[in-house]
């Protein structure tokens, strides 16, 4: 495979970054119709993004509201609500938040003043009663249903049903259904703890719903498996239907073999054909229909293999990255370090590693392709593996669900590209 | 770039390979190269054991504990030590420390991450640097060769958490009481793993391994997994959406009705809106406290109405 190849043909236009107030964004997710954006940060803040409705090429993606809440981890859009409603999860907890448009907002509360302040109570003479004055349209995200109770463990995906009814939340060792509107119950379907812990020897990492087959959901392991489980088939899904497993390779075997097989994110292809795992050092697509390896294996940072043991010691071998598809299901997209990220084309086989890092980048300048030096001829601007900035992880990002913008989090910049050549996806 | 003869020994990606390779070496010295690969093999293999163990009793000082970590660090040990063990290093380590006078370093530095204020125990040991080479000096002299099967009754000396007053033998802390789990992948199966009982009874006399069958310390497996369980339920719902949306007349939150209702009766003050609310009666206008409370209410009211 040709890595990092120059690739003339995508041309990408940097539009704008936004600096999320306080913390790191912890996840990033366009809705179904792409035209919000949600993320999440540590600080346990949800902000959404909403595309601005020009009819231009470039849009515009301003912050509209943001709304405590506990650090959060996840999150993924339903489709309930005027414009939709999205949950996040953070430690054992998920939300249901309910997002809409406002255009009037309340003027005049007796105790607060306009900035939200609280008056002293001596200065107030008269009652007034609050009213309702036009206002900028906005978009509001409330809180509407908290399903807690349901993890003991720190919940680390969750994925709505394609039925609209139904998502599924996932911690390391278990994995419950819940229906939307029901916030005391849910469903045990995987369960993987063992009864003295002390046997425990692999996590559930990820998992994900199938986009059409409403039975049907996937979960990796930290061991580098996936299952594919069918809901039909029993009540508690530990048996799975399908198990998805390369066989080792002996040549490149270490102590860190399965630390650096343990997936970090699972997605289904839009297709639902094929799903699209992270390890460590690679990115793979898998047949479903073919459980004895992947179909293909993207390289996404091979030369940090001979640095397992310093990246064990100071814990970067334990990121997660996550990897995402594009709409048409032709181009894989995933994280790395220094700010890197990595397109591959399953078509070609050629990644592009592109840089999310505002110095580099001015708005409506056009992302240069950058490239890890690892031997051979040393081109201008490549960066040695030691200069690598191994705190400049990107760990999430998003593919709009229909065009080619995708939103990457860089600790607590939020950097939306646009493809101004192909803004579209076209069909393949 | 294998530098080690495949199938006998893993791998170690980086942190000072020498590039000595006993397929490289002249038939002249094969054992002398074998023993410097050897040692230098086993340095780094212990190396990545201490680290481990480190990560793994520091694990509950992490910003966010981290389960998958910790399953991930707890099979990177055992893998070292199942390794060690057939190739016997296991067993002459233990030995070596059970039979150490004085604490090494390296339990020196267990100790001092598990310290309890024990003064006994902690008489006459001072924390010293951490460092690796006070024990591999004890057993560098009888490296075993790793070349083909290591045919070696694998019985494992007894294994102990921790503890200040036992830190002379104890090395071992965390979940690596070896329950029965691991014995599944040992093609033998006759591999008596000794599991350790409470500290109390560990190994302070030295004891080899003989076959005594104790039942797993679950305490210290429990500390390091057992740290991820959420033990607390959480608080319930948020009594301000679950409430109030009870027990008031969901007319109320049709803001047009309250306006109207306002605007129909302009002589109607806010008591009056309250004494509509099932939940609250008429209230005298008798003191201030009262009064600023009913301005709470409205204000409180309206947030509701208008969902801010």
């Amino acid at each position: 495979m040709g890595e990092d190849a120059e690739s003339p043909k995508i041309n990408h236009t940097f539009l704008r970054d936004y600096v999320t107030e306080a913390d790191v964004i912890s996840t990033v997710e366009f809705n179904q119709t792409g035209d919000l954006l949600a993320t999440g940060d540590k600080g346990g803040r949800v902000v959404i993004f909403q595309r601005e409705t020009e009819v231009s090429l470039q849009s515009v993606f301003s912050s509209l509201s943001a709304l405590g809440s506990r650090k959060v981890n996840q999150r993924r859009w339903a489709r309930q609500g005027t414009l939709g409603s999205t949950m996040s999860t953070a430690h054992k907890t998920i939300k249901l938040w309910k997002v809409s448009e406002r255009d009037k907002r309340p003027e005049g509360y007796n105790l607060k003043d306009e900035e939200g302040r609280l008056k002293d109570i001596s200065t107030i003479t008269s009652l007034q009663v609050p009213v309702l004055k036009p206002t900028d349209l906005m978009v509001e995200v409330r809180p509407r249903r908290v399903f807690a109770n349901g993890h003991t463990y720190h919940v680390n995906s969750i994925s709505v049903n394609s039925d609209g009814e139904t998502y599924l939340s996932a911690d390391d060792l278990r994995i419950n259904m819940w229906h939307l509107g029901i916030t005391d119950r849910s469903f045990n379907i995987v369960d993987i703890k063992p009864a003295n812990m002390e046997d425990l020897t692999e996590v559930i990492t990820a998992a994900e719903f199938h986009p059409h087959h409403c039975h049907l959901f996937v979960y990796s392991s930290s061991k580098g498996t996936l299952r594919l489980c069918d809901m039909r088939a029993s009540a508690l899904c530990d048996k799975h239907t399908k198990l998805f497993e390369e066989p080792e390779d002996p040549g490149n075997r270490s102590f860190f073999s399965e630390i650096i097989s343990s997936v970090s994110d699972v997605k289904f292809s839009h297709s639902g054909r094929y799903l699209l795992t992270r390890d460590y050092l690679t990115a793979k697509v898998w047949d479903i229909n073919m459980d004895k390896g992947p179909v293909e294996t993207f390289q996404v940072h091979e030369y940090l293999r001979s640095k397992l043991c310093s990246l064990y010691e100071n814990d970067c071998i334990f990121d997660k990255f996550e990897c995402v598809w594009n709409s048409s299901d032709s181009v894989i997209m995933t994280g790395a370090y220094n700010s890197f990220f990595r397109m591959f084309d399953r078509e070609t086989g050629r990644g592009v590693t592109l840089e999310a890092w505002r110095e580099s980048s001015k708005p409506r300048a056009v992302l240069r392709t950058r490239r890890v030096y690892t031997g051979g001829k040393r081109r201008r601007g490549d960066v040695g593996v030691d200069s690598l900035d191994f705190t400049k992880k990107i760990l999430h990002m998003a593919w709009h669900p229909s065009e080619n913008i995708i939103a990457i989090a860089a600790t607590n910049n939020l950097y939306i590209f646009q493809d101004r050549v192909n803004p579209e996806t076209q069909a393949q | 770039d294998n530098m080690f003869p495949k199938g006998t020994k893993r791998k170690f990606s980086d942190s000072g390979e020498e590039a000595v390779s006993s397929g490289d070496q002249g038939p002249a010295a094969p054992s002398a190269a074998a023993r410097t690969l050897s040692s230098s093999y086993s340095l780094q293999r212990q190396s990545l054991l201490d680290m481990s163990l480190i990560k793994l009793q520091l694990c509950h000082m992490l910003v966010e504990p981290n389960l998958c970590r910790s399953v991930l660090i707890a099979n990177t040990v055992r893998q070292i030590q199942e390794e060690m063990t057939q190739d016997g290093t296991w067993q002459i380590m233990t030995q070596a420390l059970a039979a150490a006078q004085c604490p090494t370093d390296r339990l020196v530095a267990t100790e001092v991450l598990c310290r309890q204020t024990d003064p006994a125990a902690q008489a006459g040991q001072s924390p010293k640097p951490y460092s690796v080479v006070g024990v591999e000096e004890g057993y560098h002299s009888e490296e075993v060769v790793m070349e083909g099967d290591v045919e070696t009754d694998v019985t494992m000396s007894t294994l102990s958490p921790v503890s200040p007053q036992l830190s002379s033998a104890s090395y071992l802390a965390g979940p690596f009481g070896m329950g029965p789990c691991w014995e599944e992948e040992e093609e033998d199966g006759e591999c008596e793993e000794e599991e350790e009982e409470d500290s109390e009874e560990c190994v302070s006399e030295g004891e080899e391994g003989d076959g005594d069958h104790l039942s797993a310390d679950s305490r210290t497996g429990e500390q390091v997994f057992g740290t991820f369980e959420i033990k607390h339920p959480a608080p319930p719902p948020d009594p301000a959406l679950e409430e109030l949306f009870s027990d008031v007349d969901p007319s109320y939150y049709d803001l047009d009705t309250v306006l109207t209702g306002m605007q129909s009766a302009p002589k109607m003050g806010p008591y009056d809106l309250l004494d509509s609310l099932s939940s609250h009666g008429p209230t005298a206008l008798s003191s201030s406290s009262s009064c600023r409370s009913d301005l709470n209410e409205l204000d409180h009211i309206m947030e509701i109405i208008v969902g801010s």
